[in-house]
């Protein structure tokens, strides 16, 4: 089988909208959380976001800087963010340049949870406000989730596979899982990979707020909500940005002389098949996508030395992925550190599995583990569970693994190690 | 220029992401300003907000330059 590597990243999220400012926010255990800012929330029961910040903010995100001016007016964030992720990891790669023979081989499997969402809430008042001759000729596919993909793939001149990842929380990992599956199957030899989000709308916050997912006890003190495996959570914060990768065959990249971050080693996907929301009690589907990630990887629990868990500070959700990883590592649980930086970005949605894996890969790379923020009273099932409770830890990392669970029963996990 | 010259110049400057100067009363929306057909259906839809007439589809189908875009506004508004 043709190996897998990492050859470049891209993040915009809410602690910066680049990788390194990005990832020294959350080594340094700054919280990206705040009031919501993109419309009037007060009559909202969830008030607080972590949003990605505008560009006159120290770590704020500029989107002129890789998307034209029209194309700005025309598409959602989420595909804004998108396409400046994937620009920053081309570019890392070293792969902005491209021959025409090159592209056929490169590719793009980008997704989204939920996609347009703000657009298709404002579009839809125009429609019943003004009429439907009102309604924006780029409506569509403005909105749609592989448009991400579309866009980045039009911009870049990639033409091999065009792919896009529809599995709620867990799109991130599923597309990267993918894309690597598709480069070991020589289907292309580069493939741009992650996911991406932009839900803080009205009807994004309210609809997640009625599922009862959302946080709505910490509107006071926004940098205190996202608060994984704590006794005082209470649902997730969202978060929005992007998260990219490239994905590259093994031999291309060291032919070419590139920079190796990682090598995705395993990757392992189940369903839940027991309900929409709610994870299996037993986490059951979380365990197994677990188990195939690392049976794939050939290693054993005992190998890898940090989980980025998928951990959203919903009460039941960490109690269940924190007993599945319990029961697949046993005695491995003692020297295994295993953190969420949900606690400081938010629940990014679809984009979370990317952002995290390249967290995840910042950590193989960096040789340190990022905390849990807010951890000031764990869960009595915490006990004896490094969870890197409000402060980065140097440690050996040799191999990661990063969970994603999403609505509808759906698993992803993933497994990298340093080469 | 007159004020509807200007008014349509602002809304294409700001629709199509061009610089100012480009947009002149000869400029074809597709050739010179890199609009595309759609582009071109949004331009017209914010000509009929922006001077309260009603541009139908057989005659935005021959707005194709600054110009055309003016003449008709100028012809069909209140």
């Amino acid at each position: 089988m043709r190996r897998v590597v990492v050859t470049g990243l891209g993040l915009v999220t809410p602690l910066g909208a680049d990788v390194e400012t990005a990832w020294a926010n959350i080594l340094a255990g700054k919280s990206g959380a705040g009031p919501i800012t993109r419309f009037d929330a007060s009559d909202q029961v969830c008030r607080i976001a972590c949003e990605v910040k505008p560009a006159t903010h120290e770590y704020g995100f500029d989107p002129g800087k890789r998307v034209d001016h029209k194309v700005q007016r025309q598409v959602d964030p989420f595909i804004i963010y998108g396409i400046d992720a994937a620009g920053q990891a081309l570019e890392d790669a070293g792969l902005t340049d491209m021959t025409v023979e090159e592209s056929w081989r490169a590719g793009c499997s980008i997704g989204s949870g939920i996609g347009g969402l703000p657009g298709i809430e404002s579009e839809s008042i125009v429609l019943h406000t003004k009429g439907p001759r009102r309604v924006s000729p780029h409506f569509v596919h403005g909105r749609l989730i592989n448009l991400i993909s579309g866009q980045v793939s039009i911009k870049y001149g990639l033409r091999g596979p065009n792919h896009a990842v529809v599995t709620a929380c867990s799109t991130g990992a599923h597309a990267i899982g993918d894309a690597a599956r598709m480069i070991a199957m020589d289907d292309a030899d580069v493939m741009l990979a992650g996911g991406a989000e932009g839900t803080v709308c009205p009807l994004g916050i309210a609809g997640f707020a009625q599922a009862r997912a959302l946080s709505t006890g910490f509107n006071d003190t926004p940098e205190k909500a996202s608060r994984p495996y704590d006794k005082d959570r209470d649902g997730f914060v969202m978060g929005e940005g992007a998260g990219i990768v490239v994905l590259e065959e093994y031999e291309h990249a060291k032919a070419r002389g590139a920079k190796i971050y990682a090598e995705v080693i395993g990757y392992g996907l189940s369903g839940d098949a027991y309900h929409v929301t709610a994870p299996h009690p037993e986490g059951d589907g979380a365990f197994r996508s677990m188990q195939m990630a690392l049976k794939k990887a050939g290693l054993e629990p005992s190998d890898i030395d940090y989980i980025n868990a998928h951990g959203t500070s919903t009460p039941m959700g960490d109690e269940l992925e924190l007993g599945a990883v319990r029961r697949l590592f046993g005695d491995a649980m003692q020297t295994v550190s295993m953190s969420s930086t949900k606690s400081a970005i938010g629940h990014l949605l679809g984009g979370a599995g990317a952002v995290e894996s390249i967290f995840c890969i910042l950590a193989l790379r960096d040789q340190i583990v990022p905390p849990t923020l807010n951890l000031d009273n764990p869960s009595d099932s915490c006990v004896g569970v490094d969870l890197v409770p409000h402060v980065a830890k140097k440690r050996q990392v040799r191999a990661v693994l990063n969970n994603s669970f999403g609505f509808g029963g759906t698993n992803a996990s993933l497994v990298m190690r340093s080469i | 220029m007159s004020e509807t010259a200007d008014r349509v110049k602002k809304i294409v400057v700001e629709h199509l992401g061009v610089e100012a100067e480009k947009v002149t009363e000869e400029a074809s929306f597709i050739d010179d300003l890199g609009a595309d057909s759609l582009d071109i259906v949004e331009l017209v839809m914010a000509f009929e907000e922006e001077f309260g007439v009603e541009i139908p589809d057989d005659a935005a189908e021959k707005i194709t330059t600054v110009k055309d875009a003016i003449t008709y506004i100028d012809e069909h508004k209140a």
